[in-house]
């Protein structure tokens, strides 16, 4: 009874993408890297939910959208460990993880202020050299970033 | 190595790395011909480096071709705001060749990427100076005949010393033996440790500037510490005349050993150790040229 009551707080899905299992403190950054304010579909956001695993948590219910694996793994940097439920008439067909990719362009800020990525109007772009521990080399100016230091654009 | 531009040393392989010796070495042997007739190569400094601009110019010269460019930004539109992306577009109109220095780290590698004219790195900030490596590299494998197996001592200023930074990466290829010998402010920074770690490099760091360590070497690799890098003077004021090769201090040292320096010396560097042969920094400037001519032939695909 208490589990139903509980689900009742969210819509329930005909046809999307649930993440589930994002941190609280990152949901507005994975909805603005996920670009889900331009989406003309119901988006259900879920915020501080409480959760076993992570105590809080948040829950993006989307409908009508169905990630690409490149636009999904735009948020790995800062939610490594979101599960994507694809539904489609209800139901679960798929789950999904994200991944770490080989390169990351225009999503981080590198910290190198003599970066011509931050004198130039221009993209930047970084090679994660490590995925393990999430370190990253900037395109331009090489510098090595480690996970600690990462800072969104 | 992509034929088209020459920004990192860290883009080249062993295999460029020796090709770059064989070509400049066959540069010293005639360094006048013609194989740039017809073409225009621009030097864009949009930072001042007078020794590094008349070293390209010269090799393009000596190569019959022409030099357009300016040699401060402050006289070009990028004082008056136009972006970096404009400025290469607007060359790339003129010149077969784009020989580039600026202030900003990553320039020469996003300069290349927005145009088809290949670049060449001539210093980005504080991130490459890659014909510069390749002109120390020259030294080396002219001086020892070789590149493999030396031990290469490195003095002075190894926290911001570009020339250090970028020899280590070139030399990693030949199985080098490095010492590095710095004040606890100015050493080697830690990801070129876990860079030797990684390539299995032997590598051992001394504080001290001793004799025991030059007789051990083969090149010894001196570098200029700079004042203006110290945030606590009174530690300059400790170690200024600390790292300061004296022709005292060669007496004992291997006959094949041999002195460089990137230049310009202030003081670390003793003058009585001029005329010592084992003195090949002057030599090594001058070696600059041929080692350009061998990256300009290299990217242009000609001779």
């Amino acid at each position: 009874m208490e589990n139903n009551k509980r689900e009742l707080q969210i819509a329930a899905l005909e046809n999307g993408t649930v993440i589930d299992h994002i941190p609280s403190e990152q949901l507005f950054k994975v909805v603005s890297l996920l670009g889900v304010e331009n989406l003309k579909t119901p988006v259900t956001i879920g915020y501080n939910l409480d959760s076993k695993k992570m105590g809080k948590k948040g829950i993006l219910k989307i409908a009508g959208k169905f990630f690409e694996q490149d636009e999904i793994n735009r948020i790995s940097l800062i939610a490594p460990s979101v599960k994507l439920n694809i539904i489609r008439d209800y139901e679960v067909v798929e789950k999904k993880l994200v991944h770490l990719p080989d390169e990351i362009s225009g999503i981080v800020k590198c910290n190198n202020p003599k970066c011509i990525t931050n004198n130039e109007p221009m993209r930047t772009r970084f090679q994660v050299i490590d995925k393990e521990n999430v370190t990253l080399r900037c395109e331009y100016c090489e510098l090595k970033i480690k996970k600690e230091d990462i800072l969104l654009l | 190595m992509n034929k088209n531009f020459f920004v990192s040393v860290a883009d080249l392989s062993k295999d460029d790395i020796l090709r770059l010796m064989r070509k400049a070495e066959s540069f010293e042997k005639e360094p006048n011909r013609n194989i740039l007739a017809g073409k225009v190569c621009a030097t864009l400094f949009f930072e001042p480096s007078t020794r590094t601009r008349l070293s390209f110019e010269t090799a393009v010269n000596r190569l019959g071709g022409k030099v357009i460019g300016f040699s401060d930004a402050a006289t070009t539109s990028s004082s008056k705001g136009e972006t970096l992306k404009d400025t290469i577009k607007m060359v790339s109109n003129y010149a077969d060749l784009i020989i580039m220095r600026h202030h900003l780290e990553g320039a020469a590698r996003y300069a290349a990427e927005i145009t088809d004219v290949p670049i060449i790195n001539a210093g980005d900030g504080a991130n490459q100076h890659p014909s510069q490596t390749m002109l120390d590299l020259y030294s080396v494998y002219k001086t020892q005949g070789r590149l493999e197996n030396l031990v290469i001592t490195m003095v002075g200023d190894l926290k911001y010393g570009r020339t250090v930074h970028s020899l280590i990466v070139g030399m990693s290829h030949f199985k080098p033996h490095f010492k590095f010998i710095a004040p606890e402010e100015l050493r080697l920074p830690d990801i070129y440790r876990q860079f030797m770690d990684e390539h299995n490099l032997p590598y051992e760091e001394y504080v001290d500037f001793s004799e025991e360590v030059i007789n051990q070497s083969d090149i010894l690799y001196m570098t200029r510490v700079q004042r203006e890098r110290f945030t606590d003077l009174m530690e300059y004021e400790k170690v200024k005349n600390v790292y300061i090769l004296k022709n005292c201090m060669l007496a004992e040292s291997k006959p094949n050993l041999r002195i460089l320096h990137p230049l310009p010396r202030v003081n670390e560097i003793a003058y009585d150790v001029d005329d010592n042969p084992k003195a090949y920094y002057f030599e090594q400037a001058k070696n600059g040229v041929y080692a350009r001519q061998a990256i300009i032939s290299d990217v242009l695909g000609v001779g």
